[in-house]
């Protein structure tokens, strides 16, 4: 199992930014899922869905940065949610209790949807 | 007919109680003699002149005729009663025969005086002979009766006391009893309590015998129950003392000593109920182990002062009950505190105590003495914990074996190693999924902290499979102290931020895999991650 350094896209859809993350959320991946963050607020949306779909490894330092982001985001005032995780890095989301801070669906409409509901309230 | 009463009797001598039914037996009315009414028993009391007559008459005694002023006189003649018969054996009155008028109604004649007179002389000794069978009958079904209380109460005393003594790492234990020739009361109790603590609890129940033994076993059971239910001592002794005080027989009241020790870091909490200051030998000298509290069962609404002491390894702790200190020398010196203190803290620890305070109390009351009361002795030593058994030692299957370079990253390959190794197991997918992150996790701290990221300080794993345990073992060359005990993270601090993001790995690692053991030794920390195998063909368990 070699490492897969993390690519970042963002896209927006229905005002919500959408971050495509591709390999490994550790250590590697510091610089690049900021640069996507600062990416998808600089365009105004109020709402970051993070899409783990291509995402095979979390580890505690990938952990560390999601919770810097999404106290990032709730300094803003911005709505985080996850789609695509694994049963695996679902039941570490609710372990570690980020999923108490942030929307976990399955799928990506399920996540657009829930920011869509959140930025209406 | 008069029958010879109870209080004449005790006037006569305190050991013919007995006999009374003897005398009477023989007050049988002869046939040609009226019978007196059995309803009317003269008392003679034992200051009444009659007596000390009737003592020295030597022959029959005419009631009718006899002028004294005596109540018990009296009475005869209104009962009727014509002539009296003194029975007297050895110079000592043992009973009287009345006689009321003669069916013939004639008065007595000579020869019937002394017709009775040799009857006297002949019942008298034959009288005697039968009150002293009946006395001895008497006393043997006493002391039979008394020794089988012993044993009863004997019986009830071992069947409360522990049949054996928990075996503890790094501590042991050892306790001694030794009843009294009428038990006393005293018990003694080693009792598992949850979180692996232990209960130690030696008390005395006031009183003897059969009483005793029973509110001993009462407390026995009562402490043991409220031991295992609440975690303070003050809190465990004011239970039971709610529970005693209402069925407490009078007069009656129990010492007790209650400590809880937690074996792992030697803590020994503990209050008192009124029982003797137990004694710690310790390498700054002998401590008392003081808490303030009344015996159980006397008042309801009582609270148990609670105090604390760590036991450091070497220091010994003896409880004890009062038969020990209430020993006495046949001057009648007794053995008293200050001497069992020094024996403490001249002598060992554990077993060898005992048999020392045991010796010394033995040559105190001398050789001929008999144990005036229970004596019991609980002892507490902390020695070296055993080491713990190497890895290889077991018999567990390597499934593999390997070092990886401390770079960041490799916890990858390991993850992919430990995979490979364990891949004939049937791990369910999700059980596989939290042991892959467990090791990476494992492993990265090694290569991080232990390692400091030096390549050249290896970082190994050893994946093992014994029945029902898989172990990985991921082992560091770190120096420094202990690893720190894993802590729940405080998300919302960390959100706030007011804690750095980072710290999840111990968290995480806990949290996936069954147990975790580390292990730190000269070469570096060792972290060994345990998963059960109960059950694992049953997939997504």
């Amino acid at each position: 199992m070699a490492t897969r350094e993390l690519q970042a896209t963002v896209r927006e859809r229905d005002g919500t930014a959408v971050v495509d993350l591709r390999g490994d959320i550790d250590r590697s991946a510091d610089e690049r899922l900021a640069q996507a963050y600062a990416e998808a607020t600089d365009g105004g949306a109020r709402s970051v869905v993070l899409n783990f779909e291509h995402t095979e490894y979390i580890n505690s330092t990938g952990i560390a940065l999601i919770v810097g982001l999404l106290a990032q985001a709730r300094a803003q005032g911005v709505h985080m949610s996850a789609c695509g995780l694994s049963d695996h890095y679902r039941e570490i989301f609710e372990i570690t209790r980020l999923s108490d801070f942030m929307t976990i669906t399955d799928s990506e409409d399920g996540a657009v949807r829930a920011a869509d509901g959140s930025s209406d309230a | 007919m008069t029958a010879l009463t109870r209080s004449f009797m005790s006037k006569l001598s305190r050991r013919r109680r007995a006999s009374a039914d003897a005398a009477g037996a023989i007050t049988a009315a002869p046939a040609n003699v009226h019978a007196l009414p059995e309803q009317a028993p003269v008392e003679i009391a034992p200051n009444d002149p009659l007596l000390a007559y009737f003592q020295g008459a030597g022959e029959v005694v005419d009631v009718e005729a006899l002028e004294l002023d005596s109540p018990a006189l009296r009475e005869l003649k209104a009962a009727g009663v014509k002539l009296a018969v003194p029975l007297v054996s050895q110079g000592e009155l043992i009973g009287v025969l009345n006689l009321g008028p003669r069916l013939s109604e004639q008065d007595y004649s000579s020869v019937d005086r002394k017709l009775l007179d040799n009857l006297a002389g002949q019942a008298a000794p034959a009288l005697r002979v039968g009150q002293l069978v009946r006395e001895q009958q008497a006393e043997a079904a006493t002391r039979q009766r008394f020794e089988q209380e012993l044993e009863i109460a004997s019986l009830i005393q071992h069947n409360f006391l522990p049949k054996e003594l928990p075996d503890l790492d790094g501590w042991q234990i050892a306790a001694y009893y030794r009843p009294a020739r009428e038990v006393g009361g005293d018990f003694y109790d080693v009792i598992p309590l949850p979180d692996g603590r232990i209960g130690l609890v030696v008390g005395d129940v006031t009183d003897k015998g059969v009483p005793a033994a029973l509110v001993m076993s009462a407390t026995r059971t009562i402490l043991r129950a409220t031991a295992t239910r609440l975690v303070e001592p003050g809190e465990v002794l004011e239970q039971v003392n709610e529970h005693l005080c209402p069925d407490m027989p009078e007069k009656m009241f129990v010492t007790c000593l209650y400590g809880v020790l937690d074996p792992a870091s030697g803590l020994l909490r503990f209050a008192n109920a009124g029982h003797d200051v137990p004694y710690v030998k310790t390498a700054g000298g002998v401590v008392e182990l003081r808490a303030r509290g009344m015996p159980l069962g006397l008042l309801p609404g009582m609270a148990y002062e609670e105090k604390e002491m760590i036991l450091a390894t070497g220091d010994g702790v003896l409880l004890h009950s009062d038969g020990i200190v209430e020993a006495h020398a046949p001057d009648r010196e007794m053995y008293g505190f200050p001497r069992l203190k020094e024996t403490v803290g001249d002598g060992p620890c554990g077993q060898a105590l005992i048999d020392l305070v045991l010796a010394d109390v033995d040559a105190f009351t001398g050789p001929d003495a008999e144990q005036e009361d229970d004596i019991t002795m609980l002892t507490l030593e902390r020695v070296a914990a055993a080491q713990p058994a190497p890895a290889e030692a077991d018999d567990a299957l390597v499934l593999a074996r390997f070092e990886l370079p401390s770079e960041p990253g490799n916890e990858r390959e390991a993850i992919a190693r430990v995979e490979q190794a364990v891949a004939g197991l049937a791990l369910s997918a999700a059980r596989l999924e939290r042991l892959k992150t467990a090791v990476a996790e494992a492993t990265m701290n090694a290569i991080e902290h232990g390692n400091e990221n030096v390549a050249e300080r290896p970082v190994s794993l050893c994946v093992l499979h014994s029945p029902g345990r898989l172990r990985v073992q991921v082992t560091d060359q770190s120096q420094a102290g202990e690893l720190p005990a894993a802590e729940v993270p405080d998300l919302e601090a960390k959100l706030a931020g007011l804690q750095r993001p980072r710290g999840w790995g111990l968290f995480l690692i806990e949290s996936m895999v069954d147990e975790t053991r580390v292990t730190s030794g000269a070469e570096g920390h060792m972290l060994e991650l345990v998963l059960h195998l109960e059950g694992e063909t049953d997939g997504d368990a």
